[in-house]
């Protein structure tokens, strides 16, 4: 059995409108192109023809985002697949639906599109000015490149190594609040997401180059994390607020900050300029963009720097000597407040920088994106040990290629699972992290 | 701007099953956090286990509804008991953490392709209804006065809920006084005393996590009777909904949940309704879409301002605090 709900408005309860679909096995072909899905203002659709002659229930699926939808070519070739944002998907043909020994004509595909790397059958497809596309593909006899396991496993490696990198800018920022203040900071997602809209006044509103608009992007994130503990954390600290109190203040931030993005930007997805860059082969099967170089580099640099504030600078070992033991480092004549303010400034600047990186990496900027890192960075901080700065660095990697490698056996829209279920079984077997010390559990 | 209707419908949500099912829900979570100190940010979890459980019931196997109600307890208990063996033994924050994780790994198994069979994936499950409408003991017609008029689906729907809210306040009133209350009380309190009187605090702990979770998972199914039940729906933000729901009546009091529910739903609908339509009369510079997503923002600024300045909710007992730890 199979129902299709149609929705107007989720939270009307009584205004809620039903409207069921008649049954239907889920591979068999739809009468009109797209029928078999719930409809959006934004489509894919096409024909796909053999030797002139249509060819009918071929699999088509589009993916991305996290988004995920298949449908079968009916009588006359034809399909349509609906999804929910004007961005970039990947489409992609299966090949064991085609007549035997026979691909798509890589000659004959639509202008601007290639296959995916290493396929014959995956196309990254996106919208022109209008809110649909069309496709047209045609069959030719050739070879069907698959591409091998290892192959597949080594890409994903380097793109969780990416991913991972982007991740540890926010975690040690966590970390490091959570070692100096114990507060677990929820309004982190937002932090993220500022950075990334801060560049996207800059550098798409306002079309400043990205290499102006990354140092106003750090500028902006410390200005927040100045203004945030100014503003807010201190002076609760001195009213005397308890770490819950604390910890649902930042979730209250979170979702006041997250509404008031989409206040301003509004639901949709915005891209910065170079996202979707095309992919250069580095080293047999690490294909890379520019960007990806690029956000990697910044990563390592930055961090590398983080490493040595934390372990040469006078401010990061006394960041450090306030993780361990707030009262004693206090009544050695460390300046606490001044501290935590510095930490504050640093883990929103780094936080800022991880949205742009994150931004790229989705691809797109969206109101809630933070959100959607939050849980991972949560897990790479408790895998790594709650704060331990390095912990955090050496979980967030951790998180980053288990993310990716993981959509090697299980659906990409079930990717982050596997983050989420170590970060229970972290907690089951070695609550204190890999690098943390066991009295830091309370 | 037309005030007349827009107070009618913010009365309506005074008696409706969405606010019945967040007073529910933030009954389960006063049971937790209030009662027993457990920080749990995974109720949307509970909840949509709840409704999918009742839901699932009657579509894929074709169960009687109220089969359909317990199966959804029973799957809130066995979430309770996986969640609380790691987590419970454990400081506060750590729970916090593991509960929202939780939560959002079961969103996710409702929305994967994988099980579309059974959930129908994103889109969600609707057209359960029959059978619970079927055990309608009021006869069609239709009730009700002012923005309360209802036809007799509607008022079943609320009655039911009113009954599920009323066993579970009840419930909650008579427990908290009794020495297995007492006990739970004073786990919030100090844990170690409690411990030290020779009290097994882990199965306190895992009974409290249990009975709140399945109070969420009636929470889920009220939310799923009168319509849908869409995955989309059980975000963390619904969890947030329900601390602030929680926080604003009073954590550690009986009727705090549902007099929070109330006053939430009431703001939210009053606010619905006049900001979008104050946008369109110019009065104030912003689309209407924009003004829609101006109560967020105020929930937002809300739950800071009651966890800042009055821990204790409306209902609250200053002495009786809940954020001792």
């Amino acid at each position: 059995m199979r129902w299709a709900v149609v929705l107007a408005g989720l939270l009307m309860a009584a205004a809620m409108a039903l409207l069921s679909v008649p049954p239907g096995a889920y591979a068999s072909a739809p009468d009109v192109p797209g029928g078999d899905q719930e409809s959006t203002p934004y489509y894919f659709a096409g024909l796909v023809n053999f030797d002139g002659e249509p060819v009918a229930d071929v699999t088509m699926t589009i993916e991305g985002n996290g988004f995920e939808e298949s449908t079968v070519t009916n009588a006359e070739g034809r399909w349509r697949l609906y999804v929910p944002e004007k961005d970039t998907y990947t489409l992609t043909v299966d090949e064991e639906t085609l007549p035997e020994g026979v691909i798509v004509d890589p000659t004959l595909l639509p202008e601007g599109i290639q296959p995916v790397a290493g396929t014959t059958a995956s196309f990254e497809v996106s919208f022109g000015l209008t809110s649909s596309r069309v496709f047209n593909l045609f069959l030719s006899p050739g070879e069907r490149v698959t591409t091998s396991f290892l192959d597949q496993f080594v890409e994903r490696f380097v793109n969780g190594i990416n991913f991972g990198l982007l991740l540890a800018l926010a975690a040690v920022g966590v970390s490091l609040i959570f070692g100096t203040t114990g507060l677990t900071n929820f309004a982190h997602a937002e932090m993220l997401t500022f950075g990334a809209i801060v560049a996207l006044i800059f550098g798409v509103f306002l079309h400043w180059p990205m290499w102006i608009v990354i140092p106003v992007v750090v500028a902006a994130g410390a200005a927040l994390g100045w203004a945030l503990d100014a503003g807010l954390w201190k002076p609760l600290r001195r009213k005397g607020l308890g770490l819950v109190q604390l910890m649902i203040v930042s979730i209250g931030l979170s979702l006041a900050a997250r509404y008031t993005f989409q206040f301003f930007i509004g639901g949709g997805t915005y891209q910065l300029p170079g996202a979707g860059s095309p992919k250069i082969t580095i080293l047999g099967p690490i294909r890379l963009s520019v960007i990806d170089m690029v956000s990697m580099g910044i990563s390592i640099v930055v961090l590398v720097a983080v490493a040595f504030w934390l372990l040469r600078t006078r401010v990061g070992k006394a960041t450090r000597a306030i993780s361990d033991n707030p009262g004693l480092a206090a009544a050695s004549g460390i300046n606490v407040d001044r501290v935590i303010r510095i930490v504050w400034i640093l883990a929103a600047a780094l936080a800022a920088i991880a949205g742009v990186l994150w931004a790229y990496f989705r691809p797109g900027i969206k109101w809630d994106m933070g959100m959607q890192v939050l849980l991972l960075i949560f897990a790479a901080v408790t895998l790594g040990g709650l704060g331990t700065a390095f912990g955090a660095l050496v979980g967030a990697i951790i998180v980053g290629i288990l993310v990716e490698i993981s959509t090697l056996w299980i659906p990409p829209d079930l990717k982050y699972i596997g983050a989420l279920a170590v970060l229970i079984i972290i907690l089951l077997v070695r609550p204190q992290g890999i690098l943390g010390r066991k009295e830091r559990l309370g | 701007m037309d005030f007349g209707q827009i107070f009618n419908l913010s009365l309506g949500y005074l008696f409706s099953p969405v606010t019945l099912a967040y007073a529910l829900a933030a009954t389960g979570l006063a049971v937790h956090f209030g009662y027993a100190g457990l920080l749990n940010f995974g109720m949307a979890g509970f909840m949509a286990i709840g409704a999918y459980g009742y839901a699932i019931s009657i579509l894929s196997f074709g169960l009687p509804w109220w089969v359909g109600i317990i199966i959804g307890m029973i799957g809130a208990s066995i979430f309770a008991v996986i969640l609380g063996i790691p987590t419970l033994r454990l400081r506060a924050d750590y729970l916090a953490i593991v509960t929202i994780a939780a939560a959002e790994i079961v969103r996710l198994l409702f929305t994967t392709q994988l099980f579309d069979e059974w959930t129908n994936s994103a889109d969600g499950l609707g057209g359960y209804h029959a059978d619970f409408r079927s055990a309608n003991p009021f006869p069609p017609g239709t009730y009700g006065f002012g923005p309360w008029t209802y036809s007799a689906d509607q008022l079943w729907v609320r009655v039911f809920g009113l009954l599920l809210l009323g066993i579970a306040v009840y419930l909650v009133w008579a427990i908290m006084r009794s020495p297995w209350g007492r006990v739970l009380k004073g786990i919030r309190e100090d844990e170690d005393a409690v411990r030290s009187l020779g009290k097994n605090v882990f199965a306190y702990k895992m009974q409290a996590l249990i009975i709140g979770g399945v109070f969420g998972a009636l929470g889920g199914v009220v939310f799923a009777l009168p319509s849908a039940v869409v995955p989309a729906l059980y975000q963390t933000s619904l969890t947030f909904f329900i601390w602030t729901i929680l926080l604003l009546g009073g954590a550690a009091t009986v009727f705090g949940p549902v007099v929070g529910a109330v006053i939430f739903w009431f703001i939210m609908a009053f606010l619905d309704a006049l900001l979008p339509a104050m946008a369109s009369a110019g009065i104030l510079p912003i689309s209407s879409i924009q003004a829609a997503i101006l109560r967020f923002i105020l929930v937002g600024v809300a739950l800071m301002l009651i966890v800042i300045f009055r821990p204790q909710g409306i209902l609250g007992n200053k002495r009786e605090l809940t954020f001792v730890k």
